[in-house]
């Protein structure tokens, strides 16, 4: 499969995604746990710049031994892009809707080689 | 105490998603579906999309008759919101999520023309939009003041200021304008004021009113409006205080009812009233609820009807009847895993002539173009009559196209 130079690594960070652009089609490319992973930057709601919005922690509630609710709380161990447009949230580990994992964001395979980041395409 | 920050800076400042801001390009990809769809060969109108009044309070203040009224405004802690417009309680923005809300400050306008013109200038000509009918935020619960004096001397006040700095200047933008509905007589000569005004296309019911829509004092509101020819819109809203919404615990939960709660309560009662045969020449848009509450008040009436005629004896027809004959505008359209619903609720409603596009942009939940023009069930035809035909007809619109458009037909 063909591949695209993104950017180099030392572009990246795991705050926020680099947007790159390879022949019109933006993608997003950003750290997450150790790896680099890149999607398109294209909601697959309404198409909005998915990969340019917060990036925030599952939001969790605690229950008691009861099943009443205690507090809610932020787990950080499962961060999503969150689309600007309209709030829809992705997993970044995989792209899936927090909300229903058929809805998906287009993924892109990453090869990093030589300080430098590559997607196939 | 220590402070408990954002470790990773959520929505903060600092976050680099609304460190700079600008609504082209929060909005490029959907400058790329205008294009790739050719939206330039059509007319496109958007009649639900907003502003922020409160941004431009000072200005729309100097329009106001009562000194002391104004005065208030002005002198209170933040600019007399509090004072005189509700304040509405929920996370419109998600927690900053919808960055627009946090990002919306720190865009840079030029000096002129009035700052929202050029914003709204700048979400039309991304989505494609030619005109929009431009409608004020926080003001959507001004009927739920305690005070219908403060409703009544804000409308006119903002009326005003529309009329004069927004819908004078831009010929894209239009309104329908304000109407104090909790106090009648005013709002009779609201209409006389502002009917013949240059970008007025119509009035504007919002949210939850004091006294019901069929109520006698009303009768000539409707009755002018006829006579001016003017559209008649409720724009809906939630109201969380409103006895049965106050069961709810959650903004979500709240906003998915309230909207659409707010005008089957005025709609049930406009129908089961035989308003519609009353004002036969009033037209009715019913904005902001969606669409899938039509077929369920639609078939809930209908039934019902049939079997107690006698509780509605103004009616000649069905209910659901009358509701065919009025004009639905598109947004939040529920679009979820439902296409079968939606075809058979554009079926339902008429849809191709009778529902009217809109984005309710800046709002959260807006819908863009591409949510008509994808629609698989529609023919050409239809989609161009729900994005802009339909509401060039119902406002008697002189379409003006914007300049993009005209440069790409050579026209510019």
């Amino acid at each position: 499969m063909p591949e695209r130079l993104l950017c180099t690594v030392s572009d990246l960070s795991d705050k926020t995604a680099k947007i790159c652009e390879v022949d019109g089609v933006e993608i997003g490319v950003i750290r997450h746990k150790g790896d680099i992973v890149a999607y398109k930057n294209v909601c697959p709601h309404q198409g909005g710049p998915v990969c340019e919005g917060l990036k925030m922690p599952q939001v969790c509630v605690e229950l008691d031994d009861q099943q009443r609710t205690l507090r809610q709380t932020f787990n950080e161990d499962e961060l999503h892009f969150v689309c600007p447009w309209h709030g829809w949230e992705f997993k970044i580990a995989t792209g899936e809707a927090v909300g229903d994992p058929k809805y998906k964001m287009k993924r892109y395979n990453v090869v990093e080689r030589g300080g430098e980041v590559y997607v196939e395409v | 105490m220590s402070l408990t920050g954002n470790t990773m800076n959520y929505s903060s400042d600092n976050d680099p998603a609304i460190q700079e801001f600008n609504t082209s390009k929060l909005l490029k990809n959907a400058r790329k579906q205008a294009e790739d769809r050719n939206y330039k060969d059509f007319f496109i109108c958007d009649v639900d999309s907003h502003h922020y009044e409160t941004e431009a309070l000072p200005e729309i203040l100097q329009y106001m008759d009562d000194p002391v009224m104004r005065h208030l405004g002005l002198s209170a802690g933040n600019v007399g919101r509090a004072g005189l417009i509700p304040q509405a309680i929920g996370s419109q923005d998600m927690a900053g999520r919808v960055t627009r809300y946090a990002g919306r400050n720190k865009e840079i306008v030029p000096e002129e023309p009035h700052r929202d013109i050029t914003l709204a200038r700048r979400w039309m000509d991304a989505m494609g939009t030619d005109m929009a009918c431009l409608f004020p935020t926080p003001m959507l619960l001004l009927a739920t003041h305690p005070q219908v004096e403060v409703e009544v001397a804000m409308a006119r006040a903002y009326n005003r200021w529309l009329s004069e700095r927004i819908l004078e200047e831009d010929n894209r933008l239009v309104s329908m304008v304000y109407l104090p509905m909790n106090e009648p007589h005013e709002a009779e000569k609201m209409i006389d004021e502002f009917a013949e005004k240059k970008g007025v296309v119509g009035f504007l019911s919002t949210g939850y009113l004091k006294r019901p829509v069929h109520d006698s004092a009303n009768m000539r509101i409707y009755a002018k409006l006829e006579e001016h020819g003017m559209p008649l819109g409720f724009h809906a809203a939630y109201h969380w205080a409103d006895t049965s919404l106050a069961q709810l615990n959650k903004f979500i939960s709240v906003h998915a009812l309230g909207f659409s709660f707010c005008n089957i309560i005025h709609m049930t009662n406009w129908v089961m009233n035989g308003m519609p045969e009353r004002f036969p020449k009033l037209k009715t848009m019913w904005i902001e609820s969606g669409l899938a509450w039509v077929p369920f008040l639609m078939q809930r009436l209908d039934n019902e009807y049939m079997m107690r005629t006698s509780d509605a004896p103004l009616l000649k027809k069905k209910p659901s009847d009358y509701m065919r004959e009025m004009f639905y505008s598109t947004q939040p359209m529920e679009l979820v895993d439902n296409r079968e619903a939606l075809e058979v609720t554009f079926k339902m409603i008429n849809a191709e002539s009778q529902l009217l596009y809109s984005s309710d942009y800046p709002h959260w939940d807006m819908d863009l173009p591409s949510t008509i023009y994808d629609l698989p069930f529609l023919d050409e035809k239809a989609k161009r009559s729900i994005l802009g035909g339909n509401a060039q007809k119902l406002f008697n619109l002189d379409p003006v196209m914007s300049e993009w458009k005209l440069e790409a037909n050579g026209k510019g």
